[in-house]
């Protein structure tokens, strides 16, 4: 019993952070149609940012931990979207009405990119931080398996919540987020009635980005250390992720990646560690085979 | 004044230009059909007026400004609406958000007054207001689909097919709402039809298209009478 919920909090902190990464695909994917390859790429930066920020925030003296974490997150968040910003711009806009196979080839080489500008900028070391947050609450004392849950997991939970929260309520509540769901639906009817698709697009970057950076956080502080190549796994989990849950579909992303997170704690504490990334990907094709437009997803077109 | 003058427009999609140098003007107050065939170019240059797609060659005015070369969003907000092809409401929305987003262009202070105003043209849309637009039926979804244009206030309103698969019930209210916005509203508006029978009993002027081109103009009721018109669009299109 104890080992078994020590995996569920293990899995839930993990999904937390795919799920984060896959509300950018699906969003993206929504809107434009496009797998972005290079979101993994985005999640890594804002990994970099987030740990580059915490040794600055260190020279500097600021100590206290809260106060050193807000200061982290709000960085990584602002400067994250606009990598998400540039690479839109830069990459994806001048291909917008160009085959699809076009738009692909480009994400898959700006991953490449992006993953050798950072190599190239912090080297291909791995980069340790000192644990931020430690400690935790334990529970079950003195039975046959003490469950932790540590403080960190507690702050990525809640964080995520949060965002997750704030973000539902933006896209079903707020005016950009219905230019969002219009673009959605149908991008030429979004422009005949009066909305800027370009920049519905943009801001759907900048947004995705900065979950994605929110996440890059999360995996730095859960596990002490990034490299260059940490958006490749992690990007291709969430991806999953958003495929299971039904691509498209923001409550689906979230579902698809605590699902994610559950399946590869389970699989690693019951099963073999090796294969916990098999057991995620064969997730991956029996989600293509039997159920393609994912748990919560929607068939393609609605006519009536 | 002339709300909209089209001059020597051509346009298409691909390789195929659908438009090959079409003239029309439209003015103030008006409302003015286009008939054709099918095939004949009416929806393209519709869809053209709005910059999607954008106009090969030839200038396109609104309200005396030149709109040839703006990015659709900029065109629709100097006031002009359309309720495209195929009504492409928004179907995952409810009725409500569909009609928010028809008032995406203008200001917040007259939004309850332009929904209270479509409600009234169509009260059934008053009763579904949260249900899923997909789940409407064709004739409701078209009414959703004007009263969305109608929520942006336009100067012009550009109606493409609204009578298509509609009862003959439903066809005479559509055509009696256009009226009225007409009259009521000072809407000009700039109508293509396959019902040309009562398309060019409603409207003041009205063009005939074929191939691309305008191929006639008169007044709508001297057009109803030429014998051209009888034998290619009337008899037995009743």
């Amino acid at each position: 019993m104890g080992y078994f919920l020590q995996q569920l909090i293990n899995g839930l902190a993990l999904g937390m952070i795919y799920g984060l990464i896959a509300i950018g695909y699906t969003m993206v994917y929504g809107i434009v149609g496009m797998i972005n390859f290079a979101h993994g790429e985005i999640f890594m930066i804002g990994a970099f940012i987030s740990i580059i920020t915490f040794l600055v925030l260190g020279l500097v003296g600021v100590g206290w931990v809260p106060l050193a974490l807000l200061i982290v997150l709000v960085a990584t968040m602002l400067l994250t979207s606009v990598y998400g910003w540039a690479l839109e711009r830069v990459a994806y806009r001048p291909l917008r009405g160009s085959p699809r196979l076009a738009a692909l080839i480009t994400a898959i080489g700006m991953s490449i990119f992006l993953q050798n500008y950072v190599q190239l900028l912090q080297g291909a070391r791995n980069k340790p931080l000192q644990p931020v947050i430690t400690g935790g609450a334990r529970f079950l004392e003195g039975g046959d398996f003490t469950v932790t849950l540590s403080y960190l997991q507690m702050l990525i939970i809640l964080v995520t919540i949060g965002l997750m929260v704030g973000f539902t309520m933006l896209i079903n509540r707020t005016a950009l987020g219905r230019a969002q769901r219009a673009c959605q639906q149908d991008l030429g009817m979004a422009a005949l009635v009066g909305i800027d698709v370009d920049r519905t697009i943009s801001l759907t970057f900048v947004m995705g980005a900065s979950l994605a950076s929110v996440a890059g956080l999360m995996f730095l502080l859960n596990y002490g250390v990034i490299d260059f190549y940490i958006g490749f796994l992690a990007g291709v989990k969430a991806f999953t992720a958003a495929v299971l849950g039904g691509i498209g579909s923001v409550p689906g992303a979230m579902l698809g990646g605590l699902l994610i997170g559950l399946i590869e704690a389970f699989w690693s504490a019951y099963f073999t560690v090796e294969y916990k990334d098999v057991a995620a990907f064969a997730i991956l094709v029996l989600v293509l085979i039997f159920r393609p437009t994912g748990l919560l997803g929607k068939p393609e077109v609605e006519k009536v | 004044m002339s709300v909209l003058r089209v001059e020597n427009l051509h346009a298409g999609y691909g390789h195929i230009e659908a438009l090959h140098g079409v003239d029309v003007e439209v003015a103030e107050g008006e409302i003015v059909a286009l008939i054709g065939a099918n095939g004949a170019g009416k929806s393209t240059l519709l869809m053209s007026i709005c910059g999607n797609p954008r106009a090969r060659q030839g200038r396109i005015e609104f309200l005396g400004e030149d709109i040839t070369r703006l990015p659709t969003h900029a065109i629709v907000r100097r006031g002009l609406a359309q309720s495209p092809e195929g009504r492409r409401i928004f179907p995952f929305m409810t009725v409500l958000e569909n009609l928010q987003m028809g008032a995406v262009t203008t200001q917040v202070q007259h939004f309850d007054e332009d929904l209270e105003r479509v409600f009234t043209l169509y009260p059934i849309l008053r009763e579904r207001r949260q249900q899923r637009a997909g789940t409407l039926s064709g004739g409701e979804q078209q009414m959703l689909a004007i009263g969305r244009a109608l929520m942006s206030r336009p100067r012009l309103l550009l109606l493409d097919e609204p009578s298509l698969g509609l009862a003959p019930l439903l066809v005479r209210q559509i055509f009696s709402v256009i009226r009225e916005i007409n009259e009521r509203d000072r809407v000009t508006v700039f109508l293509v039809e396959q019902n040309a029978y009562h398309a060019l009993r409603l409207a003041h002027r009205g063009y005939v298209m074929a191939n691309g081109k305008i191929v006639l103009s008169g007044e709508g009721r001297e057009l109803l009478e030429n014998e051209e018109i009888r034998k290619a669009y009337l008899e037995g299109g009743r």
